[in-house]
């Protein structure tokens, strides 16, 4: 059964394509998480989903509804971005009030308690810390017993221990059967909690597979080298030169190094580093120009 | 029903655990009858009272041009706003949770008003007109909430507040709120019956007092309320919180 669906959904704002034909289709019971660097779009395809903003193009649905209708979100849960939660009301109200909107809410004593909440249902939320706002925000998406739960970045800008608690809960109500999208730009997070991966870029889907074959995508090298000329080598998604020095991007840097010798170029002060997911998307977005549709052994089709 | 009242609820816990803001609206009305109408008017009955009258629609105005101009933009700024849109909840009951704790808010905003005019000037009310004053409240707190609802919604917070404060106090001179009933100057009184105010405080007068209603002003009310409710509508249905977000 499909609980969340986007159909060739692009929202565009202003001069800006936010998105860009974006298909999407979450099954009940799947732990999805949405993954891409800041400004890829992750937001505007949550905010579609949950009825906030009307698809340019295409469509969404919820359970088979338009999101925008109040009855098509009564089985979700949102989480709200940290920094909007009413300063002024008390930890304990603010549960109240989005409990008030369901027929059968999680009772505010136990829901407190899921998240180490429960000391602070007297505090007003202006006085909270960082980490216990973002806690309270992650719990108020399933004060409403949601089958599914869509978490916009659940865990940025928390510690360690912070955030494996926030796993722990996330994972418990997936155990329970939940249905759970969640976006991130970390991709230890989407490792640790999801089991299919989205990753998204400059508004398109450009991977939708198993986290395992995903890895293999971003898992992008940077091989750096002082060399005058290079032969055609294979399997390098992107060449810079920059000061004198050349870098390479490739997904597969132990066979770009055996190219490399086997060619016998004359390169000096090789360095081999991880890239950051950022490069790894920049790499996977700029270069092949169309959006690749990866195969399972995670190789990228066409960069 | 019962979600309209959670929020007015809510909407006014949060206001309350700010006390200034209640105060903030109270204050200049209060200020204008102390200065204005106690030494002025405060020994006739008749014109304490009319004068009363037309401060009490003053601060129907500027409360819920404020109250609505600048909240609704300021709760837009707020991620708070776009997430109680994804509650099952469709827009009725926050709207009417609002304009609720936005109407308790307003009659409490008149209360220094009200003790003023009765303590320290010879205005009087029969019990009964009092509470047609009452009831004339809510009636003219229509035409400036869709003003303020209609400006929270089409501006940003920064530019609401500017714009609130430009159009509340001509909007006041202009109605002759400032004037005894027909004894404004001669441009006054020939503006007065297009605005909203006129026919606003036309009401109050006829509340508390003879005062026999202008038909023009009446008419012109009415056309502001259309207008402006056609106005918020347009600004509600385009808004979709910030822009770029």
């Amino acid at each position: 059964m499909i609980l969340a669906r986007a159909v060739e959904a692009s929202r565009r704002y202003g001069d800006v394509l936010a998105l860009d034909r974006v298909d999407l289709d979450v099954h009940a019971g799947e732990l999805v998480g949405l993954l891409g660097p800041n400004g890829a779009g992750k937001s505007t395809l949550l905010n579609l989903l949950t009825g906030l903003r009307r698809p340019t193009a295409g469509r969404v649905e919820l359970f088979g509804g338009d999101p925008r209708t109040p009855a098509s979100r009564q089985r979700i849960g949102v989480t709200p971005q940290e920094t909007g939660l009413p300063g002024t009301l008390r930890v304990g109200e603010v549960v109240d009030f989005v409990s008030a909107h369901y027929p059968d809410p999680v009772p505010r004593g136990e829901l407190l308690d899921r998240f180490g909440l429960a000391e602070l249902a007297r505090r007003q939320t202006g006085g909270l810390s960082g980490g216990q706002r973002r806690r309270l925000a992650v719990a108020l998406a399933f004060v409403g017993r949601p089958r599914l739960a869509l978490l916009d970045e659940p865990t940025t800008g928390l510690d360690v221990e912070a955030r494996r608690t926030l796993w722990d809960a996330i994972r418990a109500f997936h155990e329970d059967g939940g249905t759970v999208l969640l976006s991130s730009h970390y991709l230890e997070e989407v490792e640790a909690l999801a089991h299919r991966v989205v990753v998204i870029g400059h508004g398109r889907v450009l991977a939708d597979d198993t986290v395992a074959a995903v890895r293999g995508i971003v898992g992008v090298r940077r091989v750096s080298l002082v060399a005058d000329e290079l032969p055609a080598l294979p399997g390098v998604v992107r060449t810079e030169r920059v000061d004198g020095r050349t870098h390479l991007l490739t997904t597969d840097s132990d066979q770009l190094v055996r190219e490399l010798v086997i060619a016998g170029v004359a390169f000096a002060d090789l360095e081999v580093r991880p890239t950051s997911l950022e490069e790894a998307f920049l790499a996977l977005t700029t270069t092949g120009g169309q959006p690749t549709a990866t195969n399972r052994a995670g190789r990228p089709a066409t960069v | 029903m019962q979600l309209t009242l959670v929020h007015a609820r809510y909407q006014l816990l949060e206001t309350m655990r700010i006390p200034v803001a209640v105060f903030g609206s109270a204050f200049f009305p209060a200020a204008a009858m102390l200065f204005f109408v106690v030494p002025f008017a405060g020994k006739d009955p008749v014109a304490a009272t009319y004068a009363t009258a037309s401060m009490v629609t003053f601060s129907v105005m500027s409360a819920n041009i404020f109250q609505y101009g600048v909240g609704v933009a300021e709760d837009r700024d707020q991620p708070w706003s776009p997430y109680t849109r994804t509650l099952p909840a469709g827009p009725a009951p926050r709207f009417a949770g609002r304009v609720m704790a936005r109407l308790v808010l307003t009659y409490l905003s008149l209360i220094p008003v009200v003790v003023i005019g009765a303590t320290l000037t010879e205005a009087r009310v029969s019990p009964a007109a009092f509470l047609l004053a009452l009831a004339t409240v809510a009636v003219v707190s229509v035409p400036f909430t869709l003003m303020g609802l209609a400006i929270g919604y089409s501006l940003p917070s920064k530019a609401a507040i500017v714009v609130a404060q430009l159009v509340f106090f001509p909007l006041a001179f202009g109605g002759g709120l400032l004037s005894a009933p027909d004894q404004a100057p001669g441009f006054i009184e020939a503006v007065a019956p297009y605005l909203p105010t006129r026919g606003a405080v036309e009401l109050m007068w006829a509340a508390v007092g003879e005062y026999p209603l202008n038909p023009l002003s009446m008419i012109m009310l009415g056309a502001w309320v259309v207008g402006l409710a056609a106005l918020a509508g347009w600004a509600y249905r385009r808004d979709e919180g910030r822009r770029f977000s």
